[in-house]
């Protein structure tokens, strides 16, 4: 590797980075005007905007984010007189370096380089999916580090209730990927989005994708799951102690992880940067303007399918947190232990019988498959409801109305 | 526990394309009721007459002290009201006065009313003190007519406590 090469590579890691955090930075205000809409309210909408002729505003709220970090960077950067000093500053790091670097085993679409490679995939390795799972819980020592060494109460209880969830959904989520890799019969993730060309992984896999959705929501510690920095117990939980940009960091790191297991599932599930139309179009400006050209369309229209889909799931996220209230600590457990992970195991079991019975490629089995998942969701959320227990007093309007 | 999640979804999505209830404050001013408690105004007679008295019937209900008048007696030929004095000096601490209306009950001529104006801010404690060229309403924007008692300056009486008007 000749250093122009490094070089290319250090370029391309920067842009990656950098379009991570802008990512980020923008998924929050993404985040709070849509949930400022599902709350009847408006968000924020004043820190830059196009003025319009009548007094219309384009684009209120663009610059929150920058309003934000600049508002972060003036706090006053304070370390607890008895915290655990190196520990408590190296913990964001910890946090956010995680967070960064899952996004290289990701392909985020399809630009060949001309050399067999792909400007859009970092790290083509043969074990991406075991990367991202290693990675993606790597960062809870993070939060786990911090809960520690703010030397805190509220911190700890917050660092060991991040531990105990991502070591309880860990399984289901790493067993509901397993069903994907059975079905694709490869730990690549292009090889993965490869196999979808046809049909998205959801279709088969749809009771995986329901486990993979519900457990990585556990995993980055999202609303319903977000017992970490449940403020009602536990203040603000692991980052109480953090302030200034070491809190951002955390912020960071959070909603980052939240982008990115949202375009694992996109990768896993729903097909990646595919997109009927895209092959096709690619080929036609490949015929008229070259092989350049037409490489650099294909990149960027794959680029930005991969894109609209990370943007609906991280909507439905958006949607979830605006619905569900947060769980109980019982609740979360049996959910991941006692539902989660024989479900997922079902799936493994339903994907392995279905690959030995049926041919590889098969449409009506692989459709079969979805509805097999989709019933015994069903099933599942009928049986393992709460029994609601009958009242012991009448309304008084209900009897009116009888 | 599936119907109920999507029965919550579904609410929330129906949420998504409501109107915000959100009024954008500085843009938008709510219109406040009626009888609002805002900012006091020292009003006038129809013909321009300042309607304060100089009784300080205000300054003595005030539960908490923010009101200050200094009355003076009127020059019978160009008199600043009716009857035989005037407030020389009218003065209101916003930072003390609570809103409460009290003054508007004992005036005697109506003439302290608590309007609708609320946007009371300033940078130092100076300027929260409200002067009479601050609480005067324009001389155009006068009402009513002056009741007969306070015509009859060369008899000097003092007024009763509330004037029918």
């Amino acid at each position: 590797m000749d250093w122009i090469a490094i070089l290319i590579l250090l370029v391309r890691c920067l842009v990656l980075a950098l379009a991570a955090t802008t990512l980020f930075a923008y998924f929050t205000l993404f985040e709070r005007r849509l949930l400022a809409r599902f709350q009847n309210r408006v968000g924020p909408n004043r820190a830059g905007y196009i003025p319009l002729p009548g007094g219309k505003k384009l684009f209120g709220g663009v610059l929150q984010p920058a309003a934000d970090a600049v508002k972060l960077f003036f706090k006053e950067d304070v370390i607890p007189a008895l915290a655990d000093r190196w520990v408590y500053l190296m913990a964001p790091g910890f946090a956010v370096v995680p967070a960064l670097i899952i996004w290289v085993a990701i392909p985020l679409g399809n630009w060949p380089d001309g050399n067999g490679g792909n400007w859009l995939h970092y790290a083509p390795i043969d074990v991406g999916i075991l990367y991202l799972l290693a990675v993606t819980s790597i960062g809870v020592y993070g939060i786990a580090i911090a809960g520690w060494a703010s030397n805190n109460k509220y911190s700890m209880l917050g660092g060991i209730r991040a531990s105990a969830q991502v070591i309880s959904y860990e399984l289901a989520l790493g067993l509901s990927i397993l069903g994907v890799v059975m079905q694709s019969g490869t730990l690549r993730t292009e090889g993965i989005v490869n196999a979808q060309v046809g049909i998205w992984n959801i279709v088969p896999q749809f009771m995986g994708f329901i486990i993979f959705l519900i457990a990585s929501t556990a995993e980055v510690v999202r609303s319903p799951f977000d017992l970490v920095e449940a403020e009602q117990e536990l203040v603000g939980g692991y980052n109480t102690e953090y302030g200034s940009m070491k809190f951002a960091l955390f912020f960071m790191s959070e909603y980052i992880k939240l982008i990115a297991m949202n375009a694992i599932a996109v990768t896993l599930f729903l097909g990646g940067g595919n997109l009927p139309g895209i092959e096709q179009a690619s080929a036609a400006i490949t015929a008229s303007y070259g092989v350049t050209a037409g490489n650099a369309v294909m990149g960027l229209m794959t680029l930005g399918a991969f894109l609209i889909k990370t943007t609906l799931l991280s909507f439905l996220s958006v949607w979830i947190r605006a619905t569900v209230p947060r769980v109980r600590y019982d609740q979360l457990m049996n959910l991941g232990w006692v539902i989660l992970m024989p479900l997922a195991l079902l799936n493994v079991v339903i994907t392995a019988v279905f690959g030995v019975v049926f041919p590889v490629g098969a449409v009506v089995p692989q459709i079969a498959m979805g509805v097999i998942g989709l019933i015994v969701i069903v099933l599942t959320t009928v049986l393992a409801a709460p029994k609601r227990t009958k009242r012991g007093v009448t309304l008084v309007r209900s009897q009116a109305r009888n | 526990m599936l119907g109920a999640l999507i029965k919550g979804l579904s609410t929330t999505f129906k949420y998504l394309f409501k109107k915000p209830v959100t009024v954008e404050y500085p843009e938008v001013k709510r219109p406040v009721r009626e009888r609002f408690r805002g900012r006091h105004e020292l009003k006038r007679f129809e013909n321009g007459m300042e309607r304060c008295i100089g009784c300080a019937l205000c300054a003595a209900a005030c539960p908490s002290d923010a009101i200050l008048v200094i009355p003076a007696e009127n020059n019978p030929a160009a008199p600043n009201s009716p009857g035989e004095r005037y407030a020389a000096r009218y003065e209101i601490n916003m930072l003390r006065c609570i809103f409460c209306g009290y003054c508007e009950d004992a005036c005697p001529t109506n003439a302290i009313v608590l309007e609708h104006q609320y946007e009371l801010s300033f940078y130092d404690r100076k300027s929260s003190i409200y002067d009479k060229s601050m609480l005067l309403v324009p001389v155009d924007k006068g009402h009513g007519e002056i009741p007969p008692v306070l015509q009859q300056l060369n008899r000097r009486p003092s007024p009763p406590a509330q004037i029918d008007l």
